[in-house]
């Protein structure tokens, strides 16, 4: 177990900048989720950590020691990776030995070891067999007890699960995070999917360009989003956007007019924008309501989709073409063809400045 | 008889007839090889296609001889020496040229590749010199040295490109197993490579055992020539007589281990040239 820490890590493939100046803290046995569309550069960095690749400027610590230019078995990490990656030829027990024996662990240590990795991982039964035997849920467990067996500080995942079908998927997710608490172990993770970073993150990364957009617990990034990106990246379906002008500051926050909506109270501080200035209003599906249509405020519902437990209304814009979802339990009355009006609960309503960071609350500007 | 299944008759006659002229014409060399071998002299020239008389002679008469023994002896040392020098260099090189990112890769390749397109006659006077150089005439080492630069090219070849086709991953998850280099090679690759490492040691064997003009001329004396050569340097009663009783019967002796190994290795052979084609 150990903690890692990155200070101002960039990696520079040829004139692409990957990652640009990333400073992160990941303490001791936390679990820390890099979430990110495709190309952010969230695989990038855990190679950079596991020392698959090498760091163009800055500074990597593992516990006390700075590993820069540390091979990666004397990082002392252990990796799973998405393809598992499992030595074709080799049995389950060899591909969890592989890595031992390779650092002249006695023999009975390596037995005690890969038993017991495999009592955890309940692979007990599959020792003697090879991978091409096993199912993708099973070789995944083997490609964590691999990993695992050298009993390494830090546990790096990429996109473990993507190679699983959705069923498979869940069950294995519920199995990591239970894995973690029994271990305890640091562990670093790297996935596209929003739903695995939000189930099992201490902690998540959202990155975007090589960059950090924001770090916190899950529920500061679904509740607090830093940056419209943020906003949009995390939660399904994804946060209502629509643009708005400034009308107005007081001491009770601000006022707003919203495309389609009208004019709204919200409790944002706007006091360093100018009049008029030009803003993005993002609420969720699950805090807008709909009522009759008055005046302006009319929008035509265009599809109702039936989830079972809830309902997701599709609501056509009169401008741009982004249609808006409304969230709420099953059943529900409305239908498409129907014209509504927007509500949005003001207290759950997120304001973006035209560079995408979010405006503050009272509360967040007191504490600060 | 509808017209439909009289075509259809004709099409399969014409399908086997097409088979049996292929064999006929890839074997049937090698088959009136056999049965000369087994004719005595006083029948060699007449033409039978079922040998109505079975003589060993001619292989008594081969077999006893100490320089044809000794010729198959330095056939077997050189032809194992190429494909195990081949099939080292050509892994590590295929290591190299597969998986390293380098600049002048493709280059390395194409020059490699460009090594193979020169006749042997092209480069035989240049290598003999070489091959004085080094001391190496009359030396089954001089062989191997001169049949290896030919049989690399193939080998590293075939390597690279089943290399390549290896998963990354794989060898990244050796390297965080702490796996060197040279590990990864001989605990991770090479076992998944033996379909291709089959392929190519048994055609770098072909080559080297079957090899004339090499050996001809970097040789000099019975002790230390090859099989090929040994064959055609047999010699008969006299100066206009040609052995082909005993010729027949040692090229019916040196095929046969290059038939028995292609059996053995056959469908190694045919996985390892089309492994990748299609995913597995």
């Amino acid at each position: 177990m150990a903690s890692v820490k990155l200070e101002k890590i960039n990696k520079v493939f040829g004139r692409d900048h990957i990652i640009d100046d990333i400073d992160l803290d990941v303490g001791n046995g936390e679990f820390v989720v890099f979430v990110g569309p495709s190309g952010c550069g969230k695989s990038t960095l855990l190679r950079l950590i596991a020392g698959l690749e090498s760091i163009t400027d800055g500074e990597l610590r593992i516990g006390d020691t700075i590993v820069n230019d540390l091979p990666p078995r004397e990082r002392g990490v252990g990796m799973v990776f998405q393809s598992y990656a499992l030595y074709p030829h080799m049995s389950v027990y060899d591909n969890m030995a592989f890595g031992l024996k390779l650092a002249k662990t006695a023999q009975e240590t390596i037995h005690e070891r890969v038993m017991s990795t495999a009592r955890i991982l309940q692979l007990e039964e599959l020792l003697h067999r090879k991978p091409k035997a096993l199912s993708g849920g099973q070789r995944q467990r083997v490609a964590m007890g691999r990993a695992m067996a050298r009993e390494p500080r830090i546990l790096l995942f990429d996109e473990p699960l993507s190679n699983l079908d959705a069923s498979l998927r869940v069950q294995m997710r519920n199995e990591i995070a239970r894995l973690h608490n029994r271990l305890g172990s640091t562990m670093i993770y790297v996935t596209h999917d929003q739903v695995e970073a939000m189930t099992l993150a201490d902690k998540i990364v959202v990155l975007n360009g090589g960059r950090i957009e924001q770090v916190g617990t899950p529920q500061q990034l679904y509740q607090r989003p830093a940056t419209q990106f943020v906003a949009g990246f995390m939660g399904s379906p994804t946060m209502n956007f629509m643009p708005a002008q400034l009308l107005a500051n007081d001491d009770q926050g601000c006022r707003v007019h919203a495309n389609g909506v009208g004019e709204l109270a919200l409790p944002q501080d706007a006091q360093t924008l100018p009049q008029s200035a030009a803003l993005t209003l993002g609420v969720r599906p699950e805090h807008l309501r709909l009522a009759p249509p008055s005046g302006d405020n009319r929008f035509e519902i265009v599809n109702v989709e039936y989830l079972g437990n809830e309902v997701y209304v599709y609501l056509e814009p009169k401008e741009g073409n982004t249609l808006l979802i409304h969230r709420s339990e099953a059943p529900s009355q409305w239908e498409e063809g129907q014209h509504v009006a927007l509500v949005p609960d003001t207290q759950h309503v997120h304001l973006f400045n035209e560079s995408g960071t979010a405006l503050d609350l009272p509360a967040q500007r007191q504490a600060a | 008889m509808t017209a439909r299944q009289l075509s259809k008759i004709a099409k399969r006659v014409g399908f086997w007839a097409l088979i049996v002229l292929i064999m006929v014409y890839a074997v049937f060399p090698f088959y009136y090889a056999v049965i000369t071998s087994l004719k005595p002299s006083s029948d060699l020239f007449r033409v039978e296609l079922w040998p109505s008389t079975w003589d060993l002679s001619n292989y008594a008469q081969i077999l006893t001889q100490a320089s044809f023994l000794r010729a198959i002896f330095n056939s077997i040392v050189v032809a194992v020496s190429v494909v195990f020098i081949a099939l080292l260099l050509g892994i590590t090189a295929s290591y190299a040229l597969g998986r390293v990112r380098f600049r002048g890769r493709s280059t390395v390749l194409l020059v490699i590749l460009g090594v193979s397109m020169f006749p042997q006659v092209a480069v035989l006077s240049g290598l003999f010199e070489v091959i004085r150089t080094l001391n190496l005439y009359n030396n089954p080492a001089g062989l191997i040295l001169s049949y290896t630069i030919f049989t690399l090219p193939f080998t590293v070849w075939v390597l690279t490109t089943f290399m390549k086709q290896l998963p990354m991953e794989l060898e990244e998850a050796a390297i965080m197993d702490g796996a060197t280099p040279w590990v990864t090679i001989t605990k991770v690759f090479l076992p998944l490579m033996w379909p291709a490492m089959a392929t190519t040691g048994l055609l770098a064997f072909i080559a080297a055992w079957n090899e004339f003009l090499f050996a001809l001329t970097f040789t000099l004396t019975d002790a230390q020539r090859t099989v090929p050569v040994a064959i055609a340097l047999l010699s008969g009663g006299s100066a206009y007589e040609l052995p082909w009783g005993p010729i027949m019967a040692a090229s019916v002796i040196v095929t046969v281990p290059l038939v028995v190994l292609v059996i053995i290795f056959q469908r190694r052979i045919v996985s390892g040239l089309t492994a990748g084609a299609v995913k597995g």
